[in-house]
């Protein structure tokens, strides 16, 4: 395994709990999707074997974090702002639940384009997501 | 060789149905209490004494070894038991295993059984178990289960134009099927206006198009067809029951708008031999509004997308086309957490003749059709009179 600084998806070929290396790569600013060997399909959480066909081979696969907003709920808290819950349906296949953020949450859109942004705080890095306007 | 499920058409009938106390209960009554409520009516109902209840299917948020635990309560002893965890739609479930048990001579009189203190006990809806796995979603905030309910109506209102007056017409007609109910939690006038201007919780839902939180029990007794004839009340015959589950939080389902009614109903319609056009009346479990849309799309009312026009001008109302949700449903009548067995009992009571007001003519076949967790679980039951076995 490589140093805390530089991490990438190469230093977990074989590691076989998904749950703690999808965090740990997040911590490190790194968004991957965990991708069968067999199959070749992405999924979505992390797990020991593949939903789609039942592989145990399955390996680390970063991604561009580009995705699509599948769909998207405005909740109001009493004692703060407005934010967007949403489900993104990522280029690499999964679909996912986030947060888009750097809009106001009446501006997400079903159909708008997004590309994730790690954030980082208590508890451990999260995937949110912000508009992509490339 | 196996029994064909088919041949199980009828072979199960309901025998006696009973509520406990609804709505809010107070603090000096437990869920245990409210099993012996609706236990100890359901008995009078069918006329049966508690000693001959040899099966138990029970499942609860509120106490730990559901069957075991309501067994102590009741002083049972049951020889067979089930604690199937589906959610909601559970105790519709338990209606295809009691059939199957009973068939398989591994009990004979089956007591089905639900009770929940969360409006005085909890104030909210109180959930089985303390998860001790990760979650993917809870780091984002939804207001769960609202906010699952709330992905599938977006995305139906955007896929299929649906509208939030649509989807507030299921709360209205609940509303004024609840109005014909005496034992009905909400039953003051209610409008589209009215829902939709009430508070929102997770967009684009409502407070009103939101299933209530109030204390219940219930009890459903199940038999043979043939030991059923022998009792006091008509039986009503289980036709046909089927289960799914495709997912079980929002995120890993495959299309928000095709629930896995899609495979319970059409099963569920095969092994009774019936199609949608022979129901007469329907109890669909409605957690939120933007159920009773999807759930008639999937069990084949109408078509994909078309709900939303179809509920449209008091459709599924008193004096409607298709009435659905007559005791007034989870958003009117009660919800304490699991409404699954109160689906049953309305259903039961409407082919008995028994529902006043509110009561279907010539209802021979109803539909019931449960959901658990986020659109996760569904479990669809045919039921009938007499007349249809």
């Amino acid at each position: 395994m490589g140093s805390d600084s530089v991490l990438t998806v190469a230093d977990y070929t074989g590691e076989v709990h998904p749950e703690a290396v999808y965090q740990a790569l997040l911590d490190h600013d790194v968004f991957a999707v965990h991708r069968c060997d067999r199959c070749g399909l992405a999924h979505y959480s992390p797990r020991v074997l593949c939903p789609h066909c039942g592989s145990t081979s399955l390996a680390w696969d970063q991604s561009d974090g580009l995705g699509t907003v599948y769909s998207t709920s405005t909740i109001s808290p009493r004692d703060g702002e407005p934010y967007a819950v949403v489900l993104v349906d990522l280029d690499d296949g999964p679909r996912l639940m986030s947060n888009v953020v750097g809009i106001a949450a009446a501006d997400v859109r079903i159909g708008m384009r997004v590309r994730a942004r790690i954030v980082h705080r208590d508890g451990g890095a999260v995937a949110m997501f912000e508009e992509d306007r490339s | 060789m196996s029994t064909r499920e088919s041949d199980l058409r009828g072979a199960a009938a309901i025998a006696g149905v009973a509520e406990s106390d609804l709505g809010e209960v107070g603090p000096h009554l437990s869920s245990l209490d409210l099993i012996g409520q609706a236990t100890a009516r359901a008995l009078d109902d069918a006329g049966l004494d508690k000693a001959e209840i040899d099966g138990l299917f029970c499942h609860s948020a509120f106490f730990q070894l559901p069957p075991v635990a309501a067994a102590e309560y009741l002083g049972i002893r049951p020889r067979y038991s089930d604690s199937t965890a589906v959610g909601g739609s559970t105790f519709v479930g338990y209606l295809r295993h009691a059939t199957a048990a009973i068939n398989a001579g591994m009990c004979e009189v089956a007591l089905i059984t639900y009770g929940s203190t969360q409006r005085s006990a909890a104030g909210g809806l109180v959930s089985s178990g303390t998860p001790l796995t990760k979650s993917y979603e809870t780091p984002f905030g939804p207001r769960l289960p609202v906010t699952a309910y709330a992905l599938a109506a977006a995305r139906h209102m955007y896929q299929f134009g649906t509208t939030r007056e649509q989807l507030a017409e299921v709360a209205v007609a609940a509303r004024k099927w609840a109005q014909l109910n005496p034992v009905a939690f909400e039953r003051g006038d209610l409008t589209i206006t009215d829902v939709l201007a009430s508070r929102m919780v997770s967009s684009p839902l409502t407070v009103r198009d939101c299933c209530l939180v109030t204390d219940g029990g219930g009890a459903v007794i199940v038999t043979s067809a043939e030991r059923a004839r022998s009792l006091r009340r008509a039986p009503v015959f289980i036709l046909g029951a089927a289960e799914a589950h495709w997912h079980k939080d929002i995120f890993q389902m495959p299309d928000l708008t095709v629930t896995a009614a899609a495979e319970s109903g059409p099963r569920a319609f095969s092994l009774a031999g019936l199609t949608p056009a022979d129901v007469d009346v329907l109890q669909l479990y409605d957690a939120f509004s933007i159920n009773t849309l999807l759930f008639l799309e999937d069990l084949g009312f109408c078509k994909k997308g078309e709900a939303g026009s179809f509920v449209q001008g008091g459709a599924i109302a008193p004096g409607g086309r298709l009435p659905v949700n007559t005791s007034g449903g989870g958003l009117s009548y009660c919800h304490p957490g699991m409404f699954g067995i109160f689906l049953i009992i309305e259903a039961v009571r409407q082919l008995r003749g028994e529902c006043g007001p509110r009561q279907i003519a010539d209802a021979h076949v109803a539909l019931v059709h449960g959901n658990g967790g986020m659109l996760s679980s569904q479990v669809t039951a045919l039921l009938g009179d007499e007349s249809t076995v």
